[in-house]
């Protein structure tokens, strides 16, 4: 649905986008992340066919993004970072205009417009002027918008920054309901819950570079490694650790408790158990370690940093 | 308020994606146009619901015209009162042109406010990421900026007119006269609206852009000044010149701007700053084209410049000779105008010669003042440029070959001979002609460079090469010409034209 290869944006002599290749299936939700200035937003723009790359090339929904322009735009939805709403127009009165820009029927603009209305809880506010909305409705409603053609190709920066916890799981449903529509949907967020949710794949973003991608058990496994272990015992361990050091690699102890890392929990957690209650222990629990995007991201941010500080030294010397 | 979970929304049913719209991507210019009157009639609903436009607009229509009737009665009494009479009717065309303008200058407002005000509202980006072509988008924003205060001028005009028809003055204007006023008007409101538009897209803030007004402001306010004094002149005649000329221009700036005017341009700039040593740097480089040396420089920077200047040194040399069968026909056309043949006889010119000479003063002086008057005539024309979109860097350099052709055109070269017209004027003029073309020229494309489009570089980096351009031309070829020339002025043309009359 999404495809692009060697996609760069200069700005000058600033590379804003460095050579991205990816590839998103329909009915996939592709989650970006990465600091501010990183490149996404650029990235979304040349997607969007807002903006020219400088090299490489893109297609959304099977359109070249410099070629077809036109018909990139009506079968991509977009979600800008600020929701960008005519304060002096009335809502029904907004939904309406994009209806006419994207060339739909106005009864069935209506049609649409109420529904996705009363989907995201704005009903209520049909015929308010934009400038009375709150920042969430705003959100809310610029959503609505970015859904209002039904398109095939959703691009939502940032959109459930403005939102109440309440708003905001409204919308991951929505992103949800419209992955098992098999639309295909690229978000970038600073929220690393909200990607490790509802994002089957995802890629971080530096320096307008993907330094890192997969899906998150992939990211997992190649930046955090084999899964870690925490073991509580009833009472201190007395040199059972160093009798479990030639199983597994144990990371962190304390005197009634250790953490190990094992490449395969299903043949190693029984051993350790079992070699543990030869040696009288007993244990409280035996749990996995729940590692989140936010260590994952730390991890991948920290290693390409180092890789980034190397590389400048050996340019400076 | 009503929140259903887990509900799917439903598809639409007309499957504007699947099988996309065939408007979508249709370019015929109909589509174009209802495309773009989308945008208008959500900007013009927008318009008039913003108080900060339609106050003044109002006020400007309806309180204005009222205003004007009693300035014109206060008038009408002070004319007659000197003794004037005849001058009213001179003077009562120039109220309702007035009266149409002030509303229209609402327009600028607008028009600045339309791309870069919502540029800065972040509303521009939904709106760009939509199918609509950038055409479509810049015809309908220019539309929306123009046709409110038109609108509220031609309401205006007809108020006063009204005032003036059936009030105490029992005035009627001739139909040409009505039309004037409404042609001038609307080609003026225009001009503003697609010069603002290019201005407010070339712009990263509402305050840059209005700093940037006054190159509009100033020129429409002169322009309207000598509309008055034509009409007070009573040469109503010109006035259809005028829109004519107003007329290209307004297509000139419609096409550039439509041309300029990029979905690219208006995301990718960030910030307006004034930068002198970028500025400073980017004109050393350009100036100096890498040379190491005169030659080189000549090579690398020169030369290439002068061949960038292809088609405005067409465009230059045209004018030039426009102008010059011009001045050679009104020679021809207005016999009140030709120098009498008494005092252009070979004996009276033989005989003022060597006053000239002296005048002149055959000394390195005189050389100096020739070439600095030369220089003054090329600096003006390039200032002028930068304000006029190269329009002035045409005018000044080749008004003195109207006056060559109005010369020839002359009678008296029947007594004097042609050849003392060639020995006075083709010498010299063959090293200053050539001057003025590239002078002009540089100029010409230093002035447009606003409205160009420029591929790979903003329409500052654009200006300041073609600044560049003027400086090394200017330097290594226009000076040395005008030097040589001055030199020949001075020192072989008195001896050539004693010669050529047999002195």
């Amino acid at each position: 649905m999404i495809e692009t290869e060697g996609l760069t944006k200069m700005f000058g002599d600033f590379r804003a986008v460095d050579n991205i290749t990816l590839k998103v299936d329909a009915g996939s939700v592709f989650a970006v992340l990465g600091p501010n200035g990183a490149g996404k937003t650029t990235t979304v723009r040349m997607l969007t066919s807002i903006l020219k790359p400088t090299s490489g090339w893109a297609t959304v929904a099977g359109y070249d993004v410099v070629t077809q322009a036109a018909q990139v735009r009506a079968s991509v939805g977009v979600l800008t970072e600020q929701h960008g709403l005519y304060e002096r127009m009335r809502a029904l009165e907004y939904l309406e205009f994009f209806g006419r820009v994207y060339a739909i029927a106005p009864a069935e603009t209506r049609r649409r417009a109420l529904d996705l209305m009363e989907r995201f809880g704005l009903s209520d506010a049909l015929n308010k002027r934009l400038g009375e909305y709150s920042k969430g409705m705003k959100q809310k409603l610029a959503l609505v918008r970015a859904m209002l053609h039904d398109p095939l190709v959703l691009l939502l920066d940032e959109p459930t920054s403005a939102m109440d916890p309440q708003s905001a799981k409204l919308v991951r449903d929505a992103i949800s309901e419209l992955k098992r529509d098999k639309r295909t949907v690229i978000l970038t967020t600073h929220n690393l819950n909200e990607a490790q949710t509802i994002a089957d794949c995802i890629a971080v973003v530096r320096r307008g570079q993907i330094i890192a991608k997969g899906t998150f058990a992939e990211l997992l496994q190649r930046f955090v490694g084999d899964p870690i272990m925490h073991l509580q015992l009833t009472k201190p361990l007395n040199g059972v650790a160093s009798d479990l050091a030639g199983m597994v690699e144990v990371i962190e102890q304390g005197s009634d408790w250790l953490s190990y890392r094992t490449a395969d929990p299903r043949v190693t957690n029984p051993a350790v158990i079992r070699r543990l209650t030869e040696h009288g222990a007993e244990v409280i629990t035996l749990s996995q370690v729940q590692q989140s995007l936010e260590a994952i991201y730390l991890q991948i941010v920290a290693e390409d940093e180092a890789q980034h500080m190397q590389l400048r030294e050996k340019a400076t010397r | 308020m009503t929140t259903t979970l887990n509900q799917p929304v439903a598809p639409a049913t007309d499957s504007v994606q699947r099988v996309l719209s065939p408007q979508i991507g249709d370019h015929s210019l109909r589509q174009t146009l209802s495309n773009a009157l989308i945008i208008t009639r959500r900007e013009m609903r927008d318009s008039f619901r913003d108080w900060r436009i339609m106050g003044p607009i109002l006020i400007l229509t309806l309180v204005f015209p009222a205003l004007a009737q009693g300035a014109t009665g206060i008038f009408i009494r002070f004319f007659e009162g000197a003794g004037a009479t005849p001058l009213v009717d001179n003077f009562l065309p120039l109220l309702p042109m007035i009266v149409g303008f002030f509303p229209v200058s609402i327009s600028l407002v607008i028009a600045l406010e339309t791309f870069v005000g919502e540029k800065e509202r972040r509303s521009i980006e939904p709106l760009l990421s939509t199918p609509l072509t950038n055409t479509e988008l810049y015809v309908g924003k220019t539309l929306a900026a123009m046709l409110p205060p038109l609108l509220a001028s031609y309401v205006g005009i007809a108020i006063y007119l009204g005032g003036l028809v059936f009030g105490a003055q029992q005035w009627r204007p001739e139909t040409e006269l009505v039309l004037q006023i409404l042609a001038l008007t609307t080609a003026q409101a225009l001009v503003m609206v697609t010069g603002a538009v290019v201005v407010s897209s070339q712009t990263t803030s509402t305050r840059a852009a209005n700093l940037l007004a006054s190159f509009i402001i100033i020129p429409v306010s002169l322009l309207v000044m000598l509309e008055s004094f034509i009409m007070v002149t009573n040469n109503r005649y010109v006035l259809w010149y005028i829109i004519a000329g107003l007329v290209v221009v307004d297509i000139m700036l419609f096409v550039t701007g439509a041309r300029i005017f990029n979905r690219e341009e208006l995301l990718g700039r960030q910030m307006d700053e004034i930068n002198l040593g970028w500025a400073w740097r980017l004109f050393r480089q350009s100036f100096g084209g890498g040379a190491h040396n005169v030659i080189g420089w000549y090579r690398l920077s020169v030369f290439p410049a002068i061949r960038r200047l292809r088609g405005s040194i067409v465009v230059m040399i045209l004018c030039m000779v426009l102008i010059f069968v011009g001045g050679f026909m009104i020679a021809q056309l207005r016999p009140d105008l030709q120098i009498p043949a008494a005092a252009a006889s070979r004996q009276n010119v033989l005989q003022n010669l060597p006053n000239y000479i002296q005048q002149l003063g055959s000394s390195l002086g005189s050389v100096l003042n020739v070439v600095s008057q030369n220089v003054r005539v090329l600096l003006a024309a390039t200032i002028l440029a930068t304000f006029s979109f190269g329009v002035m860097g045409i005018v000044l350099p080749i008004a003195s070959f109207g006056i060559l052709g109005f010369l020839l055109g002359q009678p008296i070269w029947s007594s004097l001979g042609l050849g003392t017209y060639l020995a006075a004027v083709v010498l010299h003029s063959l090293l200053e002609a050539p001057a003025a073309i590239l002078a002009g020229a540089a100029a010409l494309r230093l002035g447009s460079s606003f409205t160009r489009s420029h591929k790979d570089e903003t329409v500052g980096q654009a200006w300041l090469a073609a600044l560049a351009d003027c400086a090394k031309i200017g330097i290594g070829v226009v000076i040395p010409l005008l030097i040589v020339a001055g030199i020949i002025e001075v020192y072989v043309t008195p001896i050539l034209v004693k010669a050529a009359l047999g002195g």
